[in-house]
């Protein structure tokens, strides 16, 4: 779909709710360089979100839609969890799938447009939690890798269950104490970026959401290698201000201070050599149409 | 043919799906009243008659006529604002036309504004909000249709009415097939020709909506 036909009916424009009007007029569906600077200027593709007061996740999920390179091509899949009462306010196709579930849905979805819409670029991207991600939907998310599907996986990491009250998951670390899980953890943080780049994934990134531009960058470069080559997986941390007791406005640093170089969270990146190959193609084209829109400026001002 | 017939609730918290109760869909140039087979000239009659009566009579257009996907799209949506011009000019004081718009289908939670927009996810919060106590559907994907269908038929006692573009809806009160816009249009010419025919229910339109 492009933006052309994404149109109110005149006759019925005056009865529409006043956040599709913006919608049509001010969204950034359609536009190339599209990113987080974006917003604050153009309607945003999340209405209001019913996540607790400063969740790191509605930081998150503003950025991620805010960076999404084709957004009215895409359609996003999710599953059970905090991510699952974003949904129903966010402007770009998406689907629920049952808990854990996410990948395997991803990847008939994407095999069923690539036969549908041959000419079109569509992309998919799941987005769940660490549960979904790494306990309950471990095994359709590591054979879609295995199978090489071409889509995105994102993995909004809060290390612990946190709509259910606090129960331990996969990716909580070692030793940490939930409301639900008063023994401690007692085994290591599961690596799952490590077990990505080894189950075929062309680019794995681990890193929080602290900085819009980084979330951007990893977002594009993701989207862009599923499209062309193969699966990619980003690990974000968006940490539970509830479960861990910090307050709303402690979200932020707490990313911080779990991003330092000796940290969980510290920036890890991997790219595989067809993905670096592809980036470069990327930012090559980029520098060009930069250098040409900069031309065509000079001139209309001459 | 079933006994079962398709009424204004509130008929229970899961009421069946009519077709599950025997309710046959019907033929091209057919409606059905009640899940009756019967003429369309006569379920015309009879929708003009229940906007009329109605106390807030409404019209809920969906995606398929909300936006213009197509000129047939946008055509269709001129005949539904041709449609709610008609009925505000054709009811008498105290009734109250509406025109609400269903946009899309997410279920919008926490919550949605009912004054101003439709869920088919709950759509009895809008018919309570409103008091609506007729209602027409047009341009809803049939999924969804037939899913606020049961909800409002479940949970309210509005009347309901499917303007339907494919082969209509067993769920509805009153359904038309086909519909196109020389139907709404022709619809509209119904109410005009029965305005000052019918009586409102005024009176008994406060107990009338279940809440």
């Amino acid at each position: 779909m492009s933006k052309e036909r994404i149109q109110i009916s005149e006759d019925l424009y005056d009865i529409m709710p006043p956040d599709y009007q913006d919608l049509v007029k001010s969204a950034t569906y359609g536009k190339e360089d599209r990113g987080w600077k974006d917003i604050g200027t153009s309607k945003e593709l999340i209405e209001q979100h019913s996540l607790c007061a400063g969740c790191p996740e509605s930081m998150a999920f503003r950025y991620i839609l805010a960076s999404l390179p084709n957004p009215e091509d895409t359609v996003m899949v999710g599953s059970t969890g905090c991510t699952s009462l974003v949904f129903p306010m966010v402007a770009v196709h998406n689907i629920h799938s049952l808990f854990g579930n996410q990948n395997a849905i991803a990847s008939g979805l994407k095999r069923a447009l690539s036969v549908r819409f041959p000419g079109r670029v569509k992309d998919v991207v799941v987005l769940a939690g660490d549960g979904a991600t790494v306990d309950i939907g471990l095994d359709m998310t590591l054979q879609a890798w295995f199978r090489q599907e071409k889509f995105t996986t994102i993995c909004f990491d809060n290390e612990l269950y946190a709509n259910t009250g606090g129960q331990e998951s996969g990716l909580m670390q070692k030793g940490f104490v939930a409301k639900m899980a008063p023994v401690g953890k007692l085994f290591d943080k599961v690596r799952l970026p490590e077990i990505a780049r080894e189950s075929g994934c062309h680019y794995v990134i681990n890193c929080t959401v602290s900085k819009p531009s980084l979330v951007e960058k990893v977002i594009r470069n993701a989207v862009h290698i599923a499209r062309e080559i193969g699966p990619t997986y980003l690990q974000l941390y968006t940490p539970c201000i509830l479960e861990i007791g910090k307050n709303s406005m402690e979200g932020l640093q707490e990313m911080r201070d779990s991003e330092k170089p000796t940290e969980r969270f510290a920036y890890k990146e991997y790219i595989s050599e067809p993905a670096k190959q592809l980036l470069a193609e990327l930012a090559a084209k980029d520098k060009e149409r930069k250098a040409a829109a900069k031309q065509l400026a000079g001139q209309a001002s001459a | 043919m079933s006994d079962y017939r398709v009424l204004p609730g509130p008929e229970h918290f899961l009421p069946p799906a009519a077709a599950s109760m025997g309710i046959c869909l019907p033929n091209p140039g057919e409606a059905h009243i009640n899940g009756v087979i019967a003429p369309e000239e006569k379920a015309y009659e009879e929708a003009a008659r229940q906007f009329l009566m109605a106390k807030v009579p409404t019209i809920f257009p969906g995606p398929l006529v909300l936006w213009a996907w197509n000129e047939k799209a946008a055509k269709k949506a001129t005949a539904v604002r041709h449609l709610f011009n008609t009925l505000v000019e054709c009811v008498q004081p105290g009734q109250k036309p509406m025109l609400i718009p269903m946009p899309d289908y997410r279920p919008k939670y926490p919550k949605i504004n009912p004054e101003v927009e439709i869920n088919p996810n709950h759509p009895n919060l809008t018919i309570w909000h409103n008091r609506i106590d007729c209602c027409m559907f047009i341009g809803v994907h049939c999924h969804q249709a037939n899913l606020s269908l049961k909800i409002i038929r479940g949970g309210t006692s509005c009347y309901t009415i499917a303007m339907c573009a494919q082969a209509g809806h067993e769920d509805a009160m009153l359904s038309f097939r086909d519909a196109s816009v020389e139907k709404i249009m022709k619809l509209a010419d119904t109410v005009k020709r029965l305005k000052g025919t019918v009586q409102p229910r005024l009176a008994s339109a406060k107990n009338g909506v279940s809440s």
